[in-house]
């Protein structure tokens, strides 16, 4: 690890100093703005439509995202790309398009109110519950993920990261509340694409260009589509898992689901803007891969050329770590000064991806648990003092949460498996929901049960490889039921298991609708559903800002990557 | 509301192309360079910054016209 491990200088320190001065300082520019719990859970609906659209996009570009897909990059190559081009623009054009008239129309407060709007009270405490969990955990994961890097990298203390980094987050939060996670999301969307190009700029360089690079890689590397179906595969998903299970199930319960980035869109000034905000998101997606994909695949180019010293390094575990692909490429090419802002853009992400989940867990808590169960009727000043509490607490919590993962061997793994059951069926309900009148909150909310055990029992049944007799894995890795399906990865067997929960929570939500009574009369559905919806006239905005327009063609702009690539 | 984000990202990307551009200049011919293959990466992409942030101050300037 010595090799890797990086000094900084006074010019490095400054770079990260002057980010935390911004980004504080946008708090308190912000605060003046704070008058209502609307202004602080939902930014008063005040934002302009470039800024939502970089966020949307941004919240979803954690550290952990950055440097999982470089990860990624160095162990498949460019099919690493199916999560961008088939796992994340159509969901976000369906969103823009199909969804969010009735998140925005509405005048839900959160995604799930709409739950409450559309079904009943029981199927939104389901999930809003699950949700409010989910963000706190996977925002101690990431106050985790960042202060054990900065250890390694910067032999940082641990603590001292992990309480400087909260402290940082908590004073912008609470002072703007959404509005400055947003802001801020921007500012590292920013940082991430200025800090990490040269990396990539200089890599290929010195790897002489793309011809270069490639000549270097397995030729499964240079392919998203061709190796699919053959054993050279090295994800070990075929087609149908990746089309159906990832493109479809998983990508769209994340995109056209998740409050976390529904929200970015939700506090756009007006309907046409709340849907551009993902089609905004998704043209700087499609290109994305170009600063996450790609730094993976130099690294692993740089393993084999002659004359270099870099190789991947080796983890807490002695292995090699390919989630230390995007730090080692910072220390090997990146001299002081620039190394300094790849580090900070690489931190600001970490913070922005804990702001992020704060302020979707703040306002989930606030409307959807504390005002409808604990105390509703009370005053708006109030559920902003609530609010604040609440991010205090989140971020307490969060804490908690780090230490855990730090001090209890696979608990985030484990956590990560539950959040993947009550997940996997999630848009079925979203789908039936906004498109089938007919459905019903009984239907809802069994549905939604069923899905999620029938991704338990899925995942008690399947095995991520095919077992020797006799052989046996642990059982967070599934078959403690047995091997009766086996897969040639674990990324194949997720896919399934989303497939089959989702199946069965579309089956059970529709079979439970049809034996169980109405209770939502066609008027109380309208601006929820579909067919009773009316349309949204667009024909007085020019051409290039419909939604449908501009959403067909990235869909296309999509498609032409994909078979550029094939 | 009368916040604008393209000042602050002004303010930021000048700041360090300035910081980055200032300390290129001061180490050009530097050992350090060796790492970057021998290009001066602080100085060309201070450069690159101080022109991002510029073109922000511009946008935040002229929307503020409107």
């Amino acid at each position: 690890m010595d090799s890797n491990a990086i000094n900084l200088t006074l010019i490095d320190y400054s770079i990260l100093a002057v980010y935390i001065l911004v980004v504080i300082g946008i708090g308190f520019a912000l605060r003046r703005n704070m008058k209502t719990a609307d202004d602080f859970f939902l930014s008063g609906k005040s934002i302009p439509v470039w800024v939502t659209g970089l966020a949307f996009l941004s919240a979803n570009l954690g550290a952990q995202e950055v440097i999982g897909m470089a990860a990624s990059g160095a162990k498949y190559g460019i099919m690493t790309s199916h999560f961008y081009w088939v796992g994340a623009i159509p969901a976000m054009i369906f969103l823009a398009i199909f969804m969010m008239p009735f998140y925005y129309g509405s005048k839900a407060r959160s995604v799930p109110e709409y739950l409450k709007l559309r079904f009943d009270e029981k199927t939104r405490g389901l999930n809003a519950i699950a949700f409010a969990l989910m963000t706190v955990a996977s925002s101690g994961a990431s106050l985790h993920a960042l202060a054990a890097l900065m250890h390694l990298l910067l032999k940082w203390d641990y603590n001292v990261s992990l309480i400087a980094s909260s402290v940082v987050v908590l004073a912008y939060v609470l002072k703007g509340g959404l509005s400055s996670a947003i802001y801020t999301e921007v500012l590292q969307f920013f940082l991430i694409v200025l800090g990490f190009a040269p990396l990539v700029i200089i890599g290929l360089n010195d790897l002489g260009g793309w011809t270069g690079m490639m000549s270097k890689l397995p030729e499964t590397y240079a392919h998203s589509w061709k190796y699919m179906g053959t054993t050279a595969n090295p994800m070990g998903v075929e087609w149908f898992a990746m089309v159906f299970g990832l493109g479809f199930v998983l990508s769209f319960g994340y995109w056209c689901t998740d409050f976390l980035v529904v929200q970015r869109a939700m506090a756009a000034r007006n309907m046409g803007d709340a849907r551009r905000t993902p089609i905004i998101g998704a043209i700087p997606k499609m290109i994305f891969p170009i600063i996450v994909i790609v730094p993976g695949m130099i690294a692993l180019a740089l393993t084999s050329k002659t004359g270099s010293t870099y190789h991947i390094p080796n983890g807490i575990t002695g292995e090699t770590d390919f989630n230390l692909v995007i730090p080692s490429l910072i220390a090997h090419y990146l001299p002081t000064g620039m190394l300094g802002l790849a580090l900070t853009a690489l931190m600001a992400s970490f913070m922005s991806g804990m702001a992020g989940n704060v302020t979707a867990f703040n306002t989930v808590w606030t409307y959807d648990i504390y005002q409808s169960y604990i105390a509703p009727g009370k005053s708006d000043s109030h559920y902003m003092w609530m609010g604040k509490f609440a991010t205090v607490a989140g971020i307490v919590i969060s804490i908690g949460f780090a230490y855990v993962a730090k001090n209890v061997n696979n608990i985030m793994d484990f956590l990560q498996l539950v959040f993947g059951f009550v997940n996997a069926p999630v848009f079925a309900t979203f789908l039936l929901g906004m498109f089938w009148k007919r459905a019903t909150g009984h239907g809802a909310f069994f549905g939604l049960l069923a899905g999620t055990l029938a991704a338990v029992a899925f995942h008690g049944l399947s095995s991520p490889s095919i077992l020797a007799a006799g052989e046996t894995i642990p059982w967070i890795k599934g078959a403690w039921l047995g091997a009766h399906f086996s897969f040639t990865s674990s990324m194949a067997q997720n896919f399934w298991l989303a497939i089959v929960a989702w199946t069965v929570c579309f089956l059970f939500t529709i079979l439970v609708s049809v034996a169980t009574a109405r209770t939502k009369t066609d008027e109380e559905l309208k601006g929820l559903v579909y067919s009773l919806t009316a349309k949204i006239r667009e024909e007085n905005e020019p051409v290039w800002m419909r939604p449908a327009v501009v959403g067909g063609l990235v869909l296309v702009a999509a498609v032409i990557l994909n078979i550029i690539f094939w | 509301m009368n916040f604008d984000l393209r000042f602050p990202i002004g303010i930021l990307f000048t700041t360090y192309g300035l910081i980055l551009a200032g300390y290129g200049i001061l180490t050009s011919g530097s050992a350090i360079y060796q790492k970057s293959l021998g290009t001066n990466i602080n100085l060309i992409w201070g450069g690159v910054l101080i022109a991002f942030g510029l073109v922000m101050w511009i946008f935040a300037i002229l929307g503020r016209r409107k």
